[in-house]
C-alpha cells in the first residue's frame, strides 16, 4: 500500500526555540488528489510546506514525500515536486517565454525537453498570445497561469501550491481550477493551501489546521455533514474560533 | 479640528465645524501643530528603528578620517636608496657615510652592478639609486666638477619629485661643506610655508573630508529615504491626507540635517585628537556655514529623489552627483587649477569646491565670515534653487 | 452636505491603454457599495481618481459634493482611503503608526489618544499596540490599516481590495467592522475580486473595460441573469463535467469540486433529461441535480463572456 500516498506524514513537529509551529501533525495525500490544506495566518501551514519541500528540517516525526525521506532525500524531492507561491516568483523584467525557458533550465531540461515543455505549457495555458510580453505588462490572471506553468515545467509529481489565487477575479480562478484539475487528471498530486473558502470546495480532501495542529481532515462534503454546516467557511469560522 | 469626542467610532462632529467655520480656530491649530512636526517624528523613529544604519552613519565618518587621514598622505619621510659605488675610495665611501646620516635616505642596499638597479627597484627595495663613478674621487681633486648619477623611479611622480629635491638639497649642502671657498650665491629663495608649515597632508586632508561626508550622508540619505516611500507604497497613503509638498519634503530631510551636523563635529573632533589638525577659527562660524552647505547637499538629494522612481537609481546618481565631484573636482586632493579647462568649469556648480574654501579657511587660517561672502552665497543660492525646482515638481498624486 | 459619490463621464488612459472610459456612477450617502470587475478592469484607478492620486482626462468626480479637481484638499479631510498595497511603516509600532497618520490630519493630542484608544479595542488590536507592525498577520495588517485610515473620522471611506491574503477568520471579522461603520453613517466604497464579500455590500457595481456594466441589489442579482443554472452532485464529478462540456449543450459547465453547476437557456425540464442521457452512458450516478439561482459570480462570468 506504501505507493498509493504522495504524501505520508507521522507526527511531524517543528518548533523554534519555545515555539512550537508544527504539533505532532499526521496525515496522508493520495496520488492525483488535490488536498486542500487550511488554517488561519500562522497556523503553521507554510511552516509545514517548507518541511514537506526540503527546505526546512522537522524537529522531530517523519514525512515521505513522493517515497523519499524528508529528513536525507531533499534533493530527490526537490527534483520530484513544483512550488508555485502567491508571490509568483516570476522575473517582470523577462517575457513570458524567458521565464517558461530559465525554469526549465534549472531544472536541468535539455534543448529538446524544454521545447516540449514550453509548447505544453502554451497549449494548455493558451498563453501563445503573450509569449514575447514582458511579464510586468501581462494582467494578473496570465501571471498566474505563467507562475503555474513555470512550476510544471519539469513534470513533477507533486505540485505545492501556496495561495495560488490572492486578488485575481472570479473568471481567473475559474480558468486555473480547471487547469488544475486537468493537472489531477493527468495523475498529478496538488497540494493546495488557500484563504478563499469557496476554493476549499474545490478539494478532493481538506485538512483544517489551528495553532499547529490539524484538527479536522476529510472531504468538504464529509466535513460539512459532521459539523452540520452549509458551508465550508462555516466549518473553519466554527472550529477556529472555538 | 478641536472637536468634541465621539462616541461612535463613526466620523463625528469634527468635520462639519471644519466646514462651517471657525476657521480661524482651525487656522490657529495648523500654526500651531504642523503636519511637518508629524513627519520629522516619524522619521527620526525610522533611523532609530535601524540601528545598523544609525552605526554605519556614524561609524563611516571615523572610518573614512582613518583611512584618508593615514593612507592619502603625500609626506615622505625617508627615501629608499640603493648605492652603486663603483669608485671605493675614501672619498666615496664618505659621501656614503654622509647619505646614511641624513635623515632624508634610508640605505636599502649596497650594489655591485648596474643590473641590481634596475632588479631592485622592480622588487620594490628601493626607489632611488645614487651611482657613484668610478673616477668620481679622481674628478674631484682634478676637475671643477664631479658627477654622480641618481636614478629615480617615476612609477609614484610623487614620491619621485620628493626623491629629486631631496638629493639636490642633500648636494648642495654636501657641495658647500667640502668646498667653503665657493661663493654663497648672491641671492637665495628661502619657502617658508604657512599655516601647515610642516606640509602634513592630514591638516590638507581632513578638514576636505568633513565636506566628502556630509555630502555623501545628506545627499544619499534623504534621496533614498523618499524614493524608498514611493518603493513601498507608504507615499500613496501620505498623500491622500491633507498633507503639502514642502512638508513632506522639509519633513524628511530636518531630521538628516541634525546627523550630518554630528558627523562633521565628529570628523573635526577626530582630526583634532588623531592628527592633530589645528583649528584656529570660531567653531560656531563653521556649525553655521555646515549648515549653509548641508542646505545644499540635502536639496541635491531632494532633487534626485523628485525626479527618480527607485532606490537603486537614487543611490547611483547620489553617488555620481556626490562622491566623485566632492572627492575630485573640489580641491580636496586634487588643485582645481590642475584640472583640465572644461573639469574647472564645471567644478564651480560643486558646492563641495566653496565649502572647502572655508572649511580650510576658518579651520587652517582661523580667518572670519567676512571672507566667506561668495562661496556662503553659492551655497544658499545652490540649495534654493533646486528645492525650489523639486517641490514644484513633487506633487501630491501618483501622476508622471 | 451630503457625502455621497457622483462619477460622470469619467475618461482616463494611459498611454495608449485606455484604462476608464466613459464611467459613470452613484454611491448613495451611508451605503456600502462593492465594485467588482475583472483584473485590470479600471477599479484601482477609479478610487486613485476619487482620492485625487490620478487626475481624470475627462469627465468630473463629486466626492461629498466637492469637484475632486478644484477642491482636493477639502475632499482630503473627509475621505480616508485604503491603497491595495499593504502602506504603513512596518519599522514604526501600531500605535506609532496611528499616531502618525492622526497628526498628519493634525488630530489635536487628547482627541487623538481617544480616538486611538477606541479603534484599538474596536478592532481588537489594543493588546498589539507596541508591537511592530511587521510583526502583525496579515488580518492584523489589514485591520491596523483600516484603523490608520478612520483615524480622522472620514465619512467617506474608499477601500481597495481591502482583504486579499486575509484568512477567513480575520475577513469575517474585518467585514463585520465595515458593517458597523456603516450602520454609523461612512459611505463605503470598496473594490473586491471576491464574489462571497460583494454579496455583503448593499449594491454591486459591476467594471469591465473601464465601464460600468451594471449595477444592481445582491438579492436581485438572479433577476439580471436570464439563463437556467442547474446544480448537479454524481460520484465522478470532475469526468462529468467533461462530458457536458463536450457535448456542448450548455452555455457553460464547470466543477466546484463536489458539484457541477452548469447554466442554459433551456428550462430545468428540457435539462435535466438531456443530462441524464449523457452522463448515465458513462456509468456515473446522478445524487441529485436540482435549480438554484444565479450567484454573482454567475453573473459576473456571463457578463465579461
Amino acid at each position: 500500500m506504501e505507493n498509493e500516498f504522495s504524501v505520508k506524514v507521522q507526527e511531524l513537529t517543528r518548533t523554534f526555540g519555545d515555539f512550537v509551529a508544527v504539533d505532532h501533525i499526521s496525515f496522508q495525500v493520495y496520488k492525483g488528489e488535490i488536498f486542500g490544506f487550511l488554517g488561519a495566518n500562522g497556523a503553521g501551514k507554510t511552516t509545514t510546506i517548507k518541511m514537506l519541500c526540503g527546505l526546512l528540517m522537522p524537529t522531530s516525526g517523519t514525512a515521505y514525500v513522493s517515497d523519499f525521506d524528508i529528513y536525507k532525500q531533499t534533493e530527490e524531492i526537490k527534483q520530484n515536486i513544483g512550488y508555485m507561491s502567491q508571490k509568483f516568483s516570476l522575473y517582470e523584467d523577462l517575457t513570458v517565454e524567458e521565464n517558461l525557458e530559465f525554469y526549465g533550465g534549472i531544472y536541468g531540461l535539455n534543448n529538446h525537453e524544454l521545447k516540449i515543455a514550453c509548447s505544453q505549457a502554451v497549449h494548455s495555458t493558451g498563453l501563445g498570445d503573450h509569449l514575447h510580453k514582458l511579464t510586468r505588462d501581462i494582467p494578473l490572471g496570465w501571471k498566474q497561469r505563467l507562475a503555474l506553468s513555470c512550476a510544471i515545467m519539469h513534470q513533477p509529481k507533486i505540485l505545492f501550491l501556496d495561495e495560488p489565487t490572492g486578488g485575481v477575479d472570479p473568471i481567473s480562478r475559474r480558468n486555473f481550477w480547471s487547469l488544475i484539475y486537468d493537472l489531477a487528471d493527468g495523475g498529478t498530486t496538488v497540494f493546495v493551501t488557500t484563504h478563499y473558502m469557496d476554493e476549499a470546495e474545490y478539494c478532493n480532501r481538506l485538512s483544517i489546521m489551528h495553532d499547529g495542529k490539524i484538527i479536522a481532515i476529510g472531504s468538504p462534503r464529509e466535513l460539512k455533514q459532521s459539523y452540520q454546516k452549509e458551508s465550508i467557511e462555516d466549518v473553519f469560522i466554527d472550529l477556529v474560533k472555538k | 479640528m478641536k472637536n468634541s469626542s465621539t462616541d461612535s467610532i463613526a466620523p463625528s462632529d469634527g468635520i462639519s465645524a471644519l466646514h462651517k467655520g471657525n476657521a480661524l480656530l482651525y487656522q490657529l491649530d495648523e500654526f500651531m501643530k504642523p503636519r511637518i512636526i508629524a513627519i520629522v517624528q516619524k522619521e527620526f523613529l525610522h533611523i532609530i528603528r535601524d540601528p545598523r544604519s544609525l552605526v554605519i552613519v556614524f561609524l563611516m565618518p571615523i572610518i573614512m578620517v582613518l583611512l584618508y587621514g593615514y593612507a592619502i598622505t603625500f609626506d615622505i619621510k625617508e627615501i629608499q636608496l640603493g648605492i652603486l659605488d663603483e669608485n671605493r675610495t675614501p672619498a666615496s665611501r664618505e659621501l656614503v657615510q654622509k647619505l646614511t646620516s641624513s635623515n632624508y635616505f634610508k640605505i636599502m642596499a649596497d650594489l655591485q652592478s648596474r643590473n641590481e638597479i634596475e632588479e631592485g627597484m622592480l622588487q620594490r627595495r628601493f626607489v632611488a639609486a645614487l651611482v657613484i663613478p668610478v673616477d668620481y674621487a679622481k674628478k674631484l681633486k682634478t676637475e671643477p666638477q664631479s658627477q654622480v648619477q641618481l636614478i629615480v623611479d617615476g612609477a609614484n611622480s610623487n614620491t619621485a619629485t620628493v626623491a629629486i629635491n631631496y638629493a639636490k638639497s642633500f648636494f648642495m649642502m654636501y657641495s658647500l661643506e667640502m668646498n667653503t671657498q665657493i661663493l654663497v650665491p648672491p641671492l637665495e629663495l628661502q619657502p617658508r610655508i604657512w599655516y601647515n608649515p610642516d606640509m602634513k597632508s592630514a591638516h590638507f586632508i581632513v578638514p576636505g573630508l568633513v565636506a566628502v561626508i556630509m555630502m555623501l550622508i545628506c545627499t544619499l540619505l534623504t534621496s533614498i529615504t523618499i524614493t524608498r516611500e514611493r518603493e513601498s507604497g507608504t507615499m500613496e497613503q501620505i498623500l491622500v491626507s491633507p498633507i503639502r509638498p514642502y512638508e513632506i519634503i522639509f519633513g524628511k530631510i530636518a531630521p538628516y540635517v541634525i546627523l550630518a551636523l554630528i558627523d562633521a563635529i565628529i570628523v573635526v573632533v577626530c582630526a583634532r585628537i588623531i592628527f592633530g589638525v589645528p583649528f584656529r577659527g570660531n567653531p560656531l562660524l563653521l556649525l553655521l556655514f555646515c549648515v549653509f552647505y548641508v542646505y545644499a547637499s540635502l536639496s541635491l538629494g531632494v532633487f534626485i529623489s523628485a525626479r527618480v522612481k527607485t532606490q537603486q537609481v537614487a543611490m547611483i546618481l547620489a553617488q555620481l552627483t556626490t562622491t566623485l565631484p566632492a572627492i575630485m573636482l573640489s580641491g580636496f586632493i586634487f588643485p582645481i587649477i590642475s584640472l583640465p579647462i572644461v573639469l574647472q568649469i564645471i567644478s564651480y556648480l560643486v558646492p563641495a569646491k566653496y565649502f572647502l574654501t572655508i572649511i580650510r579657511g576658518i579651520m587652517l587660517k582661523g580667518i572670519g565670515f567676512g571672507y566667506f561672502h561668495q562661496p556662503a552665497i553659492f551655497l544658499l543660492a545652490f540649495g534654493t534653487v533646486l528645492l525650489l525646482a523639486s517641490v514644484n515638481r513633487f506633487k501630491t498624486n501618483l501622476e508622471g | 452636505m451630503t457625502f455621497d459619490i457622483k462619477i460622470v463621464g469619467l475618461k482616463k488612459s494611459f498611454g495608449s491603454i485606455l484604462a476608464i472610459d466613459d464611467l459613470h456612477l452613484d454611491v448613495h450617502e451611508g451605503e456600502m457599495l462593492g465594485l467588482i470587475g475583472p483584473d485590470g478592469a479600471g477599479k484601482t484607478t477609479t478610487l486613485r481618481m476619487l482620492s485625487g492620486l490620478l487626475i481624470a482626462d475627462e469627465g468630473v468626480c463629486l466626492v461629498g459634493g466637492k469637484n475632486v479637481r478644484s477642491e482636493l484638499s477639502a475632499v482630503r479631510q473627509f475621505i480616508g482611503y485604503m491603497p491595495q498595497r499593504f502602506s504603513l511603516y512596518p519599522d514604526l509600532t501600531v500605535a506609532e503608526n496611528l499616531r502618525f497618520f492622526a497628526d498628519l490630519f493634525q488630530v489635536n493630542k487628547e482627541e487623538r489618544e481617544n480616538r486611538m484608544k477606541r479603534l484599538l479595542e474596536f478592532n481588537r488590536l489594543s493588546p498589539f499596540s507596541n508591537r511592530r507592525t511587521a510583526a502583525l498577520s496579515g488580518g492584523m495588517k489589514q485591520k491596523l490599516a483600516l484603523s490608520c485610515t478612520l483615524i480622522h473620522t472620514p465619512k467617506i471611506l474608499l477601500l481597495d481590495e481591502p482583504t486579499t491574503g486575509v484568512d477567513p477568520v480575520s475577513r469575517r471579522e474585518f467585514w463585520d467592522i465595515l458593517k458597523e461603520l456603516r450602520a454609523s453613517g461612512v459611505t463605503i466604497l470598496v473594490t473586491t475580486p471576491y464574489m462571497d464579500e460583494a454579496a455583503k455590500c448593499n449594491r454591486v457595481a459591476f467594471i469591465h473595460n473601464g465601464k460600468i456594466l451594471l449595477v444592481t441589489e445582491p438579492e436581485k442579482i438572479a433577476h439580471h441573469y436570464k439563463n437556467t443554472v442547474l446544480e448537479i452532485v454524481c460520484d465522478q464529478n470532475v469526468k462529468a463535467a467533461k462530458i457536458l462540456i463536450a457535448s456542448k449543450q450548455f452555455d457553460s459547465v464547470h466543477s466546484f469540486g463536489d458539484r457541477v453547476h452548469l447554466s442554459s437557456h433551456q428550462t430545468s425540464e428540457q435539462m435535466k433529461p438531456m443530462i441524464k442521457n449523457l452522463v448515465e452512458i458513462e456509468n456515473i450516478q446522478i445524487n441529485s441535480m436540482k435549480e438554484i439561482s444565479a450567484s454573482i459570480e454567475d453573473v459576473f462570468v456571463e457578463l465579461l463572456n
